[in-house]
């Protein structure tokens, strides 16, 4: 089938089967995370999560073999953009299918890429990744939690911080250090059950007063040797690898679609509009001409990215300095339009999405430090893209 | 329009910097502005660009052009840019050739094939004010009896001291608009060159009582606008095309700077505060290239966002012009600052380009009022 013939008849399928309460800004808790329990807050995101699954399309461009849509990468460009023209949410949230799929893809055996990959698009399987420590951030390799050979079982101590989710996961994909004698050649790569015995979580409060990110404490857990995945010591370049995964999945957060807010333009005609939707306040105006302008720069460099299939680690790390960094200057104009709107914390007095706003804007905060910091990216993009000397 | 693939490109891209290396290096135009050359540019060279087709890459080939389109012309004007090319190619093939190709048939019959031969220079004639602003001009043409009586004065007409042809936009009646093509030899037409901090030439024109016969109006109708607006946006894009050249170029000479240049036993580059300054302008530079070739596909693909996309593509180029060329001198150090460098003369093109066709804040307001805000 022609590419064209594609998009016109996924748009048709999208337009028969994306209910319109899906093609709706969505709160964070209206995700669908998927998991062993899983939780639909809003009814239809059942039926539009089932009915995506059901094509593999929650996985467009994995092997149907492991329950994928099997589509090629331009054809999963055109059903992005079909998505993104709906404004239709994301049927499921998942870093098994942002981050351990695309690595099981690339580096896991058969039987693990059989076993693991296709409970993740059916969305039966809630992960969460482990990789900072308290004293491992942006120097990750420093990690300390130690996985020990004990024969038929690794035995694995140690402390995780800001482990998204792990309060709800079912299982985490980890990083653990099995040589205590070298630092970045000493690092492995494991994946257990957040059940396991030893496995204690409590989640963090931040400052937009959500708790999303936990400590994670593992006390003697016994993980089956079966779970580790590349070879041991192998697990620094898996990390890159992820990471490179993980940067490009947070730049994309000011991406359309299945957002929290409405599009910039449409708030600022809220706040800051006159009757016929003009920003009269020429400094305001010419500021959400700027951030549109390199909002449009942006998503046309994502594309170009994704069309040269470029994934190389320079590439990565720009998109996700300058997204997030375009995401927070996002939420700081948004904060300015909205004046003492944009300043309530909870209550009857505010309207929903001004609170949304406010909670949203802190959380925008932490988009420059998770996954490297924009400190980090840039550091990366001096080495490997400029290469200037260390 | 002609159908060409990536590779079609790639080969144009390198044939264009092989020939300008060449023929045109950053040296030529250093040597014609202190040999205060007479036209501003080699004729030479631009002879050699006419004999390649290049005159005519917007143009269709049943007006006797090679078709190639937007996106084929900004690869020659990126490499033009790297190498801080002076040509013509801007003003006679990039902004004349398809105004006079999209013009009234007489006008276009004159002049449109000897400006593809190379024997025409063209220069359009807009500006009246030290800023931009097309919606704003006193220059009328006031019709009388199969003819129009042309009156006003232009500035910053870019290779307007030299051309043999000026398209000139002037006021028709209370509200409309029209081009007219002027040759500088008729009565009433008084030209003063004058030379811009980048080496390159402008003009101011005097038009006083200009009798222009009826047969050299491009269009006075409502179809003007359209015509001009869509030359505009072609030139918006092509003019940040050679400034993501500029950039480029200037940004590749620092970085290597800054791997050579030591200070306290080592390589500037191995400093932080300079590594973290170069990531972001790399950043910038690549944000810019997807605006200037997302808003040449869109001019070739007739795309109705192609306005939008041209505003967001000046307006990204400017800002990452005006941030690369005052980082590469600052990083040149002192070295930066003498004659001696090129790292100067891309920051002084860079302005130029920058004012021309609008800066970042015009843009930014027509990308506004584009989208309804």
């Amino acid at each position: 089938m022609s590419l064209e013939a594609f998009r016109l008849e996924t748009r048709a399928w999208l337009e028969e089967n994306c209910p319109p309460s899906m093609r709706t800004p969505m709160p964070d808790d209206e995700r669908v995370w998927g998991g062993k329990t899983p939780e639909f807050k809003h009814p239809d995101s059942k039926l539009w999560f089932e009915r995506m699954a059901a094509r593999g399309w929650t996985a467009p461009t994995w092997p149907t073999q492991y329950g994928g849509g099997g589509l090629s990468s331009e054809e999963g460009a055109v059903l992005t953009e079909e998505m993104q023209r709906l404004e239709c949410r994301p049927p499921l949230f998942s870093f098994g299918l942002y981050m351990l799929g695309p690595l099981l893809l690339d580096i896991g055996t058969e039987a693990q890429k059989a076993q693991y990959l296709p409970p993740i698009v059916r969305g039966e399987i809630w992960w969460c990744q482990g990789y900072s420590e308290p004293n491992a951030g942006s120097d990750l390799a420093n990690l300390q939690t130690r996985a020990e050979d004990k024969g038929d079982h690794w035995l694995i101590n140690g402390q995780k911080i800001w482990t998204s989710w792990a309060h709800r996961a079912d299982w985490i994909f980890c990083l653990v250090r099995t040589d205590t004698s070298v630092k970045h050649a000493g690092i492995s790569f494991i994946l257990f059950d957040m059940k396991s015995p030893g496995v204690e979580v409590r989640p963090i409060k931040l400052i937009s007063g959500a708790s999303a990110f936990c400590e994670t404490f593992f006390t003697d857990v016994k993980v089956p040797k079966a779970q580790m995945i590349g070879e041991v010591n192998g697990g620094w370049a898996i990390a890159k690898q992820l990471l490179a995964h993980e940067r490009g999945m947070i730049s994309q957060l000011g991406a359309r679609g299945g957002q929290r807010m409405p599009p910039l333009e449409d708030l600022a005609r809220r706040y800051a509009g006159d009757a016929a939707g003009k920003i009269t306040d020429p400094s305001l105006r010419d500021m959400v001409a700027k951030q549109l302008i390199s909002d449009r720069a942006f998503e046309l460099t994502s594309k170009r990215a994704k069309v040269g299939g470029d994934a190389a680690a320079g590439v990565a790390s720009m998109l996700k300095y300058y997204g997030t960094e375009q995401n927070k200057s996002k939420f700081e104009l948004l904060m300015k339009l909205a004046g003492s709107d944009g300043l309530g914390w909870e209550g009857d007095a505010f309207d929903p999405l001004d609170l949304t706003l406010c909670r949203s804007w802190l959380r925008s905060k932490g988009n420059s430090i998770e996954g490297g910091t924009s400190e980090v990216q840039l550091n990366v993009i001096a080495k490997r893209v400029l290469g200037l000397p260390d | 329009m002609a159908s060409l693939n990536q590779s079609d490109y790639e080969l144009l891209r390198d044939t264009a910097g092989r020939f300008f290396d060449e023929r045109s290096p950053v040296d030529a135009l250093r040597a014609l502005r202190d040999e205060a050359n007479e036209s501003g540019f080699d004729r030479a060279v631009w002879g050699e660009m006419i004999e390649m087709g290049w005159g005519g890459i917007l143009i269709d080939e049943r007006h006797g052009g090679i078709e190639f389109g937007y996106q084929a012309m900004g690869e020659l004007q990126e490499q033009a840019g790297r190498r801080l090319v002076a040509s013509p190619l801007l003003s006679t093939a990039a902004i004349c050739a398809p105004l006079l190709a999209a013009g009234a048939k007489e006008a276009r019959a004159r002049y449109l094939a000897p400006l593809l031969e190379g024997n025409l220079i063209g220069a359009l004639a807009i500006d009246e004010h030290r800023r931009h602003a097309p919606q704003r001009i006193a220059t009328e043409a006031t019709p009388d009896n199969g003819e129009f009586i042309l009156s006003g004065q232009k500035i910053f007409v870019v290779d307007g001291h030299i051309a043999d042809l000026i398209l000139v936009l002037a006021k028709v009646g209370a509200n409309g608009m029209g081009l007219f093509a002027v040759e500088p030899g008729f009565a009433g037409v008084m030209r003063t060159r004058a030379k811009t901090v980048d080496g390159h030439s402008v003009a101011e024109i005097v038009f006083n009582d200009v009798v222009v016969p009826d047969s050299h109006c491009l269009s006075a109708d409502t179809q003007c606008r359209v015509m001009l607006e869509r030359a505009l946006d072609g030139a918006r894009a092509l003019l940040s095309a050679e400034m993501l050249g500029i950039a480029q170029e200037a940004f590749d000479r620092t970085i290597e700077y800054l791997q050579v240049r030591e200070q306290f036993d080592a390589p500037l580059g191995s400093f932080q505060a300079l590594k973290h300054r170069a990531a972001q302008m790399f950043c910038e530079i690549e944000l810019a290239r997807s605006a200037v070739f997302g808003a040449l596909k869109a001019l070739d693909e007739n795309d109705p966002v192609a306005p939008e996309l041209c505003s967001v593509a000046k307006a990204k180029s400017c800002e990452m012009l005006e941030l690369v060329s005052n980082e590469a001198l600052q990083m040149h150090g002192g070295i930066g600052m003498t004659d001696a460098s090129d790292i100067g003369l891309f920051m002084k093109r860079a302005r130029v380009a920058q004012q021309l066709f609008g800066d970042a804040s015009f843009h930014r307001d027509r990308f506004a009022t584009l989208i309804g805000l």
